[in-house]
């Protein structure tokens, strides 16, 4: 059995160690928010935060992951406020087809804990998820909204 | 996942009522108390609309939503005429096995070619009229007053001159048991006050919240999970596999051979599927292929540039004489590579099968399609299936005409009577058993006379045919040629040539190779788009004519393709670019749009290059929803871009070298240029795409840029063969 801190809650997990997180947290804790997109973390779809940071839990094995505060894209509002990522996401029509964006929001979340507002090269820098349906022009309008929000 | 409609009993059918195409609006006839009935228990006015007793409006939507707002733009359509109030309007897929019952009330499923808005913005529009029309009938039954004398606005009816007032949640029972009226009249454009709008997208929450439902994340009681590998050469089967060697690993349940060229473990949870597949010793007869490379077929194609036999698409006096006897004599070949679509959600599809029913679950751009190749794969007449449409993590044509993975999911779900079974595809096997964007290889030549005047053109292409392999009844009617493959350059139709040149001749030489190609976003509008719009401006240095004023001298009589021209030229500031920017364009005629494109480039160290805004116009006869038109823009510059810099599979041993992100790299936000949309609608009978066309123009634009900016003439994509990158 494995211990996992998961969006605040303490859960179980009999996995073998080197299962990565992401599909830990799909296949045995039932949170299908995070994405599988490659597997190799290129993409970003399956990004996570490791203590608040940013990371990509495709390529994490769950035995170097205990311990830490695990959030996922179900984790990220607290209650029924959602995270103010979330709401610029909303309020600037951001996504598509939505598959990649969960990795997005929670990489953005991440990067405003760092830099609460970021310039447009902090944006190019911290920011390399795939997204291919183009949303990047949103991204970007959505992410200076959050940074005033 | 959006609700399914049920129906409650058989419903009868007017076929042809009121509307174009000869479609069955799914009317009822005015006998017999019954009304069709939604799972929830409210009354169905027609097949479109269900209004539940709070004032909720339920409109089904037939074609599939995968990021391009089709939802939100239909869902408008039939709001507009039903005059119903858009704060309460949610959305539901019937199924594929309801259309068929109903005799394919809903019309189309197949969602591609940039069709969703397009094909059936008349029927559904009518869908909304026609509801909107018998709710009003109800309200003035009830009043014991003329219909005419009432008047509907958001959700509300009114009758004026009693000041009475009623809610379409509370007439629709009774407009249910109504006879459609016959001869509604649709809202002129003009008049729209939803449809026409920016609204904002009717989906959008559950995509933040991580709660929105994939095809992969569908969870089934009793489910397990396959993955599976597929003869990685086409044409190949499956020689051997030793499943003891795996029987025993972690969650293992079963190792499948499915059909003669694929192997799939199922096991409890997908990861250890995925494990004891990469552990699997599997041998392959890779048959006849095997020893194909790109090189090999590079050299098909080239053999076809200068081949006898082609098949013509554009014909217009006699080319071939102008060029041999041309004062001057210009000539370039270009190329253009397989490319896979790489939709971030892999495909997969979940089945469940027994003898007396099968049931699939799939993120699926033709429902249809789906459904018949369930039918095929598991044997059983079709009121046994019924498939379930799931949200897409993007399509871009990769999930509608081929439903392999529904196949196979059905295929393994049969040696597992009664167990769900979700089979995902890895990202390799995504990348290996795509349907690529085809080959193709084109060799231009223009003729001028003495005086610079381009007197003749021959465009031939050489390369693959999508149709061959796909439709090859469609093309054994067209005598072997695939009419397709000149899309945006074809004599006639929606993707007509956008210039007048005396004696020009485009032909197509089909050579297929033994990669299975497919519809890839824009389909062969991309490579035409490159071939000519690069070679026009080739054209125009060699005349020592601006490429803009070329273009134009040979446009006056294609207006709309102009008038989107000069849009991108005007707002780029065409003739005048900043220091150190360089200027390119690019048009076409594609799916019923006219569109056009503009970069400014900057290019340091030689190779490096920076796209600072891209200008777009697109004239697509009407803009349901000007917001997502933006959007499909801006994405139509990262997905063509991406191709243009990044993308190419190439051939080895008779399989797809590329398997994974790391070597076929796609476009990130740091690359993404400054995109200024021109959304310019002149109306007229025919509605134009919106999905597509603006790709085919992002590449050429580039090129053409690149050139101004380097001296050089890039005739091959993607970039990163010639040493550039995108920054």
């Amino acid at each position: 059995m494995i211990q996992l801190t998961v969006n605040g809650r303490s859960q179980q997990v009999d996995v073998e160690p080197s299962t990565p997180l992401l599909w830990v947290l799909r296949e045995q804790l039932g949170l299908t928010g995070t994405k599988y997109g490659c597997g190799i973390a290129q993409c970003g779809s399956c990004t996570v935060h490791l203590d608040g940071t940013a990371v990509r839990s495709c390529a994490m094995p769950v035995s170097a992951v205990v311990g830490k505060q695990i959030t996922t894209i179900e984790g990220l509002a607290s209650g029924k406020t959602l995270h103010k990522v979330q709401q610029a996401w909303i309020d600037n029509d951001v996504p598509q087809c939505g598959y990649c964006q969960s990795g997005m929001i929670i990489a953005v979340a991440a990067l405003l804990r760092e830099k609460p507002k970021p310039t447009d090269a902090d944006i190019n820098a911290g920011i390399t998820n795939i997204c291919r349906c183009g949303t990047f022009q949103q991204v970007r309008e959505a992410i200076h909204a959050a940074a005033k929000a | 996942m959006t609700a399914m409609p049920k129906i409650s009993r058989r419903s009868f059918i007017v076929g042809g009522a009121a509307v174009g195409g000869g479609l069955a609006l799914g009317l009822r006839l005015p006998f017999g108390p019954e009304v069709v009935r939604a799972a929830d228990g409210s009354p169905e006015i027609n097949a479109w609309v269900v209004i539940r007793p709070d004032d909720t409006v339920v409109i089904r939507v037939a074609r599939s939503e995968m990021g391009q707002g089709t939802i939100t733009g239909l869902a408008q359509l039939v709001a507009e005429e039903l005059e119903c109030n858009w704060a309460k309007v949610v959305t539901e897929y019937p199924t594929p096995g309801q259309n068929v019952a109903r005799k394919r009330v809903w019309g189309d499923f197949s969602t591609g070619g940039s069709r969703g808005i397009r094909t059936s913005h008349d029927y559904v529009r009518m869908g909304g009229a026609t509801a909107r029309e018998m709710l009003v009938q109800a309200a003035a039954n009830e009043w014991k007053v003329p219909a005419a004398e009432c008047s509907a606005l958001n959700s509300v009816i009114t009758h004026k001159a009693s000041g009475r007032t009623t809610s379409y949640g509370k007439v629709a029972e009774a407009a249910a048991k109504l006879e459609p009226p016959k001869d509604v009249k649709l809202k002129d454009p003009k008049n729209w006050k939803i449809a026409g709008r920016p609204v904002k997208r009717l989906d959008t929450v559950d995509r933040v919240t991580g709660k929105q439902v994939y095809g992969f994340d569908l969870k089934l009681p009793g489910m397990v999970n396959a993955a599976i590998m597929e003869c990685p050469v086409f044409g190949g089967k499956v020689k051997s596999f030793d499943a003891a060697k795996v029987a025993k690993m972690n969650g293992v349940k079963k190792v499948v051979k499915v059909g003669d060229t694929a192997v799939a473990v199922v096991a409890d949870t997908w990861w250890h599927a995925k494990v004891a597949l990469d552990a699997l010793p599997i041998a392959w007869d890779e048959g006849p292929n095997a020893k194909v490379s790109s090189a090999s077929i590079a050299d098909i194609l080239k053999a076809g540039l200068d081949a006898e036999q082609a098949f013509v698409g554009n014909r217009d006096g006699d080319a071939k004489s102008a060029i041999a006897g041309a004062a001057k004599k210009i000539e370039a070949v270009y190329a253009y590579p397989y490319q896979n679509h790489v939709c971030m959600e892999p495909m997969n599809a979940t089945a469940r099968y027994t003898p007396d029913k099968c049931e699939v679950w799939v993120p699926t751009q033709d429902g249809e399609g789906s459904f018949a190749a369930l039918l095929a794969a598991s044997g059983l007449p079709a009121d046994k299936c019924e498939v379930y449409k799931i949200n897409l993590g993007g399509g871009f044509g990769r999930r509608g005409a081929f439903q392999d993975y529904v196949t196979q999911a059905v295929q393994i779900a049969k040696e597992m009577p009664g167990v769900p079974v979700k089979l995902l595809w890895s990202r390799e096997e995504d990348m290996r058993q795509g349907r690529f964007h085809p080959v193709m290889q084109c060799k231009l030549t223009g003729a001028f006379d003495a005086q610079n005047n381009l007197t003749g053109l021959h465009m031939r292409l050489s390369g693959q045919s999508i149709l061959a392999s796909v439709r090859p009844a469609v093309v054994e009617k067209d005598n072997g040629r695939d009419a397709l493959s000149f899309q945006g350059v074809f004599e006639t139709g929606e993707h007509s040539f956008g210039y007048t040149i005396p004696n020009l001749l485009i032909d197509h030489a089909m050579r297929n190779p033994h990669v299975p190609p497919g519809f890839w976003r824009g389909v062969n509008i991309n490579q035409n788009a490159v071939f000519i719009e690069c070679f026009m401006d080739e054209l125009a240095e060699a005349a020592g004519v601006d490429a803009l004023e070329f273009r134009r001298q040979l446009m006056a009589k294609h207006p709309r393709n102009l008038g989107v021209l000069n849009a991108v030229a005007e707002k780029i500031g065409w003739g005048k670019p900043a220091k150190g920017r360089h200027l390119g364009l690019a048009h076409m005629k594609a799916f019923n749009s006219f569109v056009a494109a503009a970069a400014e480039v900057s290019v340091e160290g030689g190779n490096k290059v920076k796209i600072h805004r891209m200008v777009a116009a697109t004239d697509c006869g009407y803009a349901v929803n000007p917001a997502q038109i933006e959007r499909q823009i801006d994405g139509s510059f990262v997905y063509g871009l991406s191709a243009l810099f990044m993308q190419e599979c190439t051939v080895k041993g008779g399989r797809i070298e590329q398997e994974n992100f790391n070597t076929y790299d796609s476009m990130r936000i740091a690359q993404m240029p400054k995109v200024e949309s021109i959304i310019m609608p002149t109306g007229g009978t025919i509605w134009g795409g919106i999905g597509e066309p603006t790709i085919c123009v992002a590449a050429p634009a580039v090129l053409n840029a690149l050139y101004r900016a380097t001296g050089k003439r890039i005739r091959s994509v993607p970039l990163k063969n010639h040493g550039f990158q995108l920054v």
